[in-house]
């Protein structure tokens, strides 16, 4: 069944968000507004990805939302209940194995810290494996495998606690854009497969249209938030979808907005 | 590659032949000048004088080397013990470190062979060369193993935090493994420094009369003018010391080989 984006009808309106944050700043200890007076809700299901150019706190955004670094105002709120809270997945900008493990042991890491025993672990372990392509990987150093394989590896990773909300931090900047355009695709794939909730950090205007449903566009100095654009197009999408009314739009839009924000008084 | 195969038998000749080709060269050379020019033993014995004493005196030098071995393994495996338990600590608590690390380095900075006849009066030999071992070895795997601690990847360490690690998992799957390339590094220094320390303790404790390790044969031997057992003593205490050395880098591969740059070989 396609899943619609979540346009402005009243039906959506009421639904509870999955995490909220209201009249969120970030100040840090040298005195840098990373953000000022964020709002924000992030719904259930979606597929939400925060563009900007760096320096906008769209990372920071994320990390706070994981609770990796503490609000200096305003306030995070998981309406529905605390377990959302600790049922997070994070992707890292670097794919951020451990070198001295296998992608196997790198992967069962999450269920490690959580204390669930080798065998009760294995078929998730080998299902996440299986899930970004790597089953025959397993036993492989990080070391071994290229750029892209570790993302995966990363990935799936993040993926293994089964969570409810993904959180993904400028995770294909580094890769190359054959690589990129595949890891796209797959990452659709999973997020319908697992029904997840995706945050994705970018600052490229055509991944963040292809991917999402809605984009949240920011700017920098302070971090802020200038538009709110809605993708309305169904999934699943492929390379064809890049050819449609809505992804030209999205991406007309989303650059205008990303301009708009920075025109007058800012160099990249 | 065909070039490759002419260009590894001259490698593996440099590596080993060509060290051994010069000590057959110096040996030789050392043995004729010594007949030559009729040099007595009690002024410098000849290789093959030397290797006489080695295997006449062979009972006693053994009786002494087993001793200064067993003091020397005792030093440096509590030293290891002790720098890797107080460097993760120092590593871990910032205020253990700002209270313990002058103490550490006051203890590191004194010469040894200053404490050593103080430590006479309250320990007896065999405990002062223990002892000395032990300073001199611990400080390296000290420092290292802090600089070891503190070099853990952010993006891990933002991992374990977000999948709410303890304190001891921290330690023992992420610290304590990034730490050891460095741990091990401060092994490959400190080991070889245990064996100086229990030489010098040994010298400072035969002086007084007491002691029957390796060092304290050499002094006992030059004032019996048995110059040739002084110096297989000192030939045996050469080989202790290469043995120790390298026993830490088979044991730095062992322990490094499947994942980290220092142990792998290089492919081309």
């Amino acid at each position: 069944m396609p899943l619609r984006a979540r346009g402005d009808d009243l039906n959506q309106m009421t639904v509870k968000p999955l995490v909220s944050l209201a009249h969120v700043s970030k100040v840090f200890a040298n005195g840098t507004v990373a953000l000022e007076d964020l709002d924000m809700d992030v719904r259930e299901g979606e597929f939400l990805s925060l563009l900007g150019p760096s320096g906008c706190g769209k990372s920071t955004a994320l990390r706070l939302i994981a609770n990796l670094a503490d609000v200096s105002s305003g306030r995070i709120i998981w309406p529905t209940g605390g377990s959302a809270k600790s049922d997070i997945g994070f992707v890292f900008q670097e794919p951020t194995l451990m070198p001295w493990a296998t992608a196997y042991e790198n992967v069962y890491l999450p269920l490690k810290l959580r204390g669930v025993s080798k065998s009760a672990a294995q078929p998730k372990i080998m299902d996440a494996l299986a899930l970004v392509g790597l089953a025959d990987f397993a036993h492989v150093y990080p070391r071994e495998l290229s750029g892209g394989m570790k993302m995966r590896v990363s990935i799936a990773r993040a993926l293994v606690t089964e969570p409810k909300l993904l959180l993904m931090d400028e995770p294909f900047a580094a890769l190359d854009e054959i690589t990129r355009f595949r890891l796209n695709d797959d990452l659709l794939r999973l997020k319908q497969a697992k029904n997840v909730t995706v945050i994705f950090v970018t600052h490229s205007v055509y991944e963040s249209v292809y991917l999402s449903t809605r984009i949240i566009v920011m700017a920098a100095r302070p971090g802020r938030v200038v538009a709110n654009i809605e993708v309305d197009a169904p999934y699943p999408r492929d390379e064809a979808f890049r050819l449609t009314p809505v992804y030209t739009e999205g991406c007309k839009a989303a650059s205008a907005a990303l301009h708009g924000a920075m025109a007058t008084h800012e160099h990249l | 590659m065909s070039d490759n195969a002419p260009s590894r038998t001259f490698e593996a000749f440099s590596k080993y032949g060509l060290p051994l080709l010069l000590a057959v060269g110096l040996l030789g050379y050392w043995e004729w000048s010594v007949w030559f020019h009729e040099v007595p033993p009690y002024k410098l014995p000849s290789p093959s004088a030397i290797w006489g004493a080695l295997v006449r005196d062979w009972p006693v030098l053994s009786t002494s080397m087993w001793v200064t071995f067993q003091t020397t393994m005792a030093g440096m495996v509590l030293a290891f013990i002790g720098g890797v338990a107080l460097g993760i600590l120092l590593g871990m608590f910032k205020t253990a470190e700002n209270a313990l690390f002058p103490y550490a380095v006051i203890l590191q900075v004194t010469p040894v062979i200053a404490i050593a006849p103080i430590l006479l009066i309250y320990y007896s030999p065999p405990t002062v060369v223990l002892l000395t071992a032990f300073l001199v070895t611990y400080f390296p795997v000290l420092s290292n193993t802090i600089t070891g601690m503190r070099s853990t990847d952010r993006g891990l360490e933002a991992l374990f935090d977000l999948y709410g690690a303890s304190t001891w998992h921290k330690i023992m799957l992420l610290k304590l493994k990034s730490a050891l390339p460095y741990i091990l590094t401060g092994f490959r220094i400190g080991g070889p420094l245990a064996l100086i320390g229990a030489v010098v303790a040994e010298i400072v404790a035969g002086t007084a009369g007491a002691g029957s390790g390796l060092a304290y044969r050499i002094i006992e031997s030059t004032y019996r003018l048995n110059v040739s057992r002084a110096f297989a003593a000192l030939f045996l205490l050469a080989v202790m010391g290469i043995v120790i050395f390298y026993a830490l880098v088979l044991l730095t591969h062992l322990l490094l080989k499947s994942w980290h740059e220092s142990a792998l070989q290089k492919e081309r």
